[in-house]
C-alpha cells in the first residue's frame, strides 16, 4: 500500500499568540514549531498499516526551507520518504491544489491529512485534495481500516459516529482517537539523516484567500468571585445579571 | 445573481444554525442588493411549512431536493447546481462537521474560494473582506477573498438570528448526482441519544482532573442536565478515557463558543483556553484560586467542587422550577 500523509508544521500548542508589523503578520520570535498534532495521529497511522500489510509512507509539506527540521521528524518517527513543495502555503486553496498536481500522477492508494491544522484552522485541504483527484473523502476519522482495497472508517458527525466503508484510492482526515502518536527513537532519528527529503518546485498556484491583519481577542475584564459557602448565588447572577441562564 | 445558502436539516427538522445562517445571508444579500436563495437537500427535507418559514429570516425562494442519501458529496453537488442556477456569488453553510464536508467539494466544482469559522459580515468596501478564527481561538484573522465566486462557512451561534419577513416561496429543485457522491457507504450512523451534541450547545459544563475519576460525573452531568447543557471536559480527562474523546475541548480538540462555560476543577492551561475563550460568559471553579482559569473568567468560585456542584445544583434545580 502507498500512503501519502500530508503534514503542516505549527506553532507549539504552548505559543502564546502574538503579531508585528502593525499586526499584519505572525510573530515567529521564540516560537517552537511542531507537526501539526492531527498530522503525527494520520502518520503513525499511516506506519501501522504498512508495517502490518507492507508499503510505504511518504509525507508532504508545502512551505518553505525553514520547515525541513519538522519534516525530518517525520522520518525519524518512520515515514520512508518525503516530499516539500516550495511555496509559502497562504491558503487551502494552494496548499491543496500543489498537493493534488504532485500527487496525482503517483498512484497513492490512501492520502491522508488531518482534521484541521491548529494554526489555520481551515479543516479544508483533506476535501480540497479529494475534490481535485476525484477521490471519495471520508472526513474526521477516530478509526480506518483496510482490508484488501476496502476501507472501514468511523468518523465523526454532528451530534453522533458513522461507520463508512469505501474503496481505495481514497483520501481521510484524522481526528483525535485515530491511534497514540508515536515519537521518534535514536535509531529514527540517525535513519532520518539519510532518508530522501525531495524538494519540489511549486506549480504556481494562485491563492484565493489572502490574511491582511490579525487580532486578539478582547481582554477580559476581571473576575467576580463568589463565596463558595454561597456558590447558589451564582445561579441568580447568571439568570438576573449576565442573562443567560 | 444571488446568495444562496445551504439549510442543513437533520430529521426533518431545522437546527437553529440554519435560521442563523439565513438571517446572515439575508444581511449579506442587502449589502450586494442581491436576492436570498436556499437550497434544502436531504434524506429527510422538513415540512413545506416549515421551508416557507425561512422566509421570515429573510429567504426570498426555499428549494427542496430530496437525496438518496445524507452524504455531503452529493450535498455539495445540488449546491453547485443551484448556485449555477441563481447565480449565486456568494454560497452560505454552517462551519459544524457537516458543512465542513461540503465547503471542499463545492468550492471545486465552483472554482471559489472558502474561508471557515466566520465570525463577521463581510466588507465589500475594500475587496471582500470577513473575519475568522485562527490558531484555535487565539486570535482572529481578516482576510480577502478574490474569487468570483465566495463559500463562507459561518460559525454557529455568533450571528443573530433576525426575523423580517413573511413566508417565501417553496419549489422543487433537482439536480443530477452523480454515482461518485455516493462512494462512501453508511453502514451505520450512532447518534447520541437524549444529549444535546457539544458544538450545538449553549450552555456547556465541563469537567476536569480536579473531578478526581469518571464516577464523579454524575454531578458535571445533574448541573449540566438541570440547565440544557451539554457536557464537556479536558484533554488528559478524555486521554484517561474517564469521557468520550468528542467531549474533549481546546486546541486539539473542539473549539466552542457557548453562551456559558462552566469550568470545574480545570486549571485553565493555555491549550484548554484556546478551545473556550471565546464562550461569552465564562465560570470557573477551582480549590486553587491562582488557577490561571480565574484570569479568563467572568465568575469564579474558589472552592471545592465536591460542595460547591450539590449547590449549584440545588439553586439551578430551584430556578428551573420557578421558571
Ligand atoms: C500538544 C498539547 C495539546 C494539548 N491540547 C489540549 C486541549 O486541546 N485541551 C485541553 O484541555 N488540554 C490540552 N492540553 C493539556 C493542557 O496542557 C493541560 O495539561 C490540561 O488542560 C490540564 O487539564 P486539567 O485542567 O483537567 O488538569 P490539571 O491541570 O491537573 O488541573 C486540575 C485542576 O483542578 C483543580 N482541582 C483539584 N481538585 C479540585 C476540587 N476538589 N475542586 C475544585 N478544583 C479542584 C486543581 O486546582 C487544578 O487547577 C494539551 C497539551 C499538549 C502538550
Ligand atoms: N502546508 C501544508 N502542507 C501539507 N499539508 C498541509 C498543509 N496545510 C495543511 N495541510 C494538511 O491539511 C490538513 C488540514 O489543514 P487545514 O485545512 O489548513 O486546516 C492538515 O492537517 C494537513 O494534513
Amino acid at each position: 500500500m502507498k500512503i501519502l500523509v500530508c503534514m503542516s508544521v505549527v506553532p507549539d500548542t504552548t505559543t502564546k499568540i502574538t503579531f508585528t508589523d502593525n499586526n499584519t503578520k505572525f510573530n515567529t520570535a521564540g516560537v517552537q514549531y511542531i507537526i501539526n498534532p492531527y498530522d503525527e495521529l494520520s502518520l503513525t497511522r499511516a506506519l501501522e498499516l504498512t508495517e502490518a500489510q507492507g508499503g510505504t509512507v511518504t509525507v508532504i509539506h508545502v512551505g518553505l526551507a525553514d520547515s525541513e527540521a519538522s519534516i525530518r521528524k517525520a522520518l525519524a518517527i518512520g515515514a520512508h520518504d518525503a516530499i516539500r513543495i516550495n511555496a509559502e502555503p497562504v491558503d487551502a486553496t494552494l496548499v491543496a491544489q500543489e498537493i493534488a498536481n504532485w500527487a496525482g500522477s503517483q498512484g497513492f492508494d490512501l492520502i491522508l491529512t488531518g482534521r484541521e491544522s491548529i494554526d489555520y484552522n481551515g479543516g479544508l485541504v483533506g476535501g480540497l485534495i479529494a475534490a481535485h483527484l476525484d477521490l471519495p473523502f471520508i472526513n474526521i476519522v477516530t478509526q480506518l481500516d483496510v482490508a484488501g482495497t476496502e476501507v472501514t472508517a468511523i468518523r465523526d458527525i454532528d451530534g453522533g459516529k458513522e461507520t463508512v466503508k469505501a474503496n481505495l484510492p481514497l483520501v481521510a482526515s484524522a481526528q483525535k482517537d485515530l491511534t497514540e502518536p508515536r515519537i521518534p527513537n535514536m535509531r529514527g532519528i540517525m535513519a532520518a539523516r539519510t532518508k530522501p527529503l525531495q524538494v519540489v518546485e511549486a506549480s504556481g498556484v494562485q491563492a484565493l484567500g489572502q490574511s491582511l491583519s490579525f487580532e486578539l481577542p478582547p481582554a477580559k475584564g476581571a473576575v467576580k468571585l463568589i463565596d463558595a459557602e454561597k456558590a447558589g448565588d451564582l445561579i441568580q447572577m447568571l439568570h438576573q445579571e449576565a442573562k443567560i441562564i | 445573481m444571488s446568495i444562496l445558502i445551504f439549510a442543513e436539516s437533520s430529521e426533518g427538522k431545522f437546527k437553529k444554525a440554519v435560521f442563523e445562517a439565513v438571517s446572515y445571508g439575508k444581511e449579506v444579500a442587502d449589502k450586494l442588493g442581491v436576492e436570498v436563495n436556499v437550497l434544502c437537500a436531504s434524506t429527510q427535507v422538513p415540512t413545506d411549512a416549515d421551508l416557507a418559514a425561512l422566509g421570515k429570516f429573510g429567504a426570498n425562494k426555499v428549494w427542496k431536493m430530496t437525496l438518496s442519501e445524507d452524504r455531503p458529496a452529493a450535498m455539495a453537488e445540488a449546491l453547485a447546481d443551484a448556485a449555477g442556477k441563481c447565480g449565486a456569488r456568494v454560497v452560505v453553510i454552517s462551519n459544524n462537521y457537516n458543512g465542513k464536508s461540503i465547503a471542499p467539494a463545492l468550492a471545486v466544482q465552483l472554482k471559489a474560494s472558502i474561508a471557515s469559522g466566520v465570525i463577521s459580515v463581510p466588507d465589500t468596501n475594500n475587496g471582500f473582506q470577513v473575519k475568522r478564527g485562527v490558531y484555535s481561538g487565539k486570535a482572529f484573522a481578516q482576510v480577502n477573498l478574490t474569487s468570483v465566486v465566495k463559500i463562507l462557512a459561518i460559525t454557529p451561534n455568533t450571528f443573530a438570528i433576525k426575523e423580517s419577513g413573511n413566508d417565501a416561496a417553496v419549489e422543487a429543485f433537482s439536480a443530477s448526482i452523480s454515482d461518485a457522491s455516493y462512494r462512501l457507504k453508511a453502514q451505520s450512523v450512532n447518534k447520541v441519544q437524549g444529549k444535546i451534541p457539544l458544538t450545538e450547545a449553549e450552555v456547556v459544563v465541563s469537567g476536569g482532573r480536579g473531578m478526581k475519576g469518571p464516577e464523579n460525573w454524575g454531578l458535571i452531568e445533574d448541573l449540566a442536565t438541570t440547565l440544557g447543557a451539554a457536557t464537556a471536559c479536558s484533554k488528559p480527562v478524555a486521554d484517561m478515557d474517564w469521557r468520550p474523546h468528542e467531549e474533549h475541548v481546546g486546541q486539539t480538540g473542539i473549539t466552542i463558543k457557548p453562551n456559558l462555560y462552566i469550568a470545574v476543577g480545570i486549571s485553565g492551561a493555555i491549550q484548554h483556553l484556546a478551545g473556550v475563550s471565546s464562550s461569552k460568559v465564562i465560570v470557573a471553579i477551582n480549590k486553587d484560586p491562582e488557577a490561571p482559569f480565574f484570569k479568563v473568567a467572568d465568575y469564579g468560585i474558589v472552592g471545592d467542587a465536591f460542595d460547591v456542584l450539590p449547590r449549584l445544583i440545588a439553586a439551578a434545580k430551584e430556578l428551573k422550577a420557578a421558571q
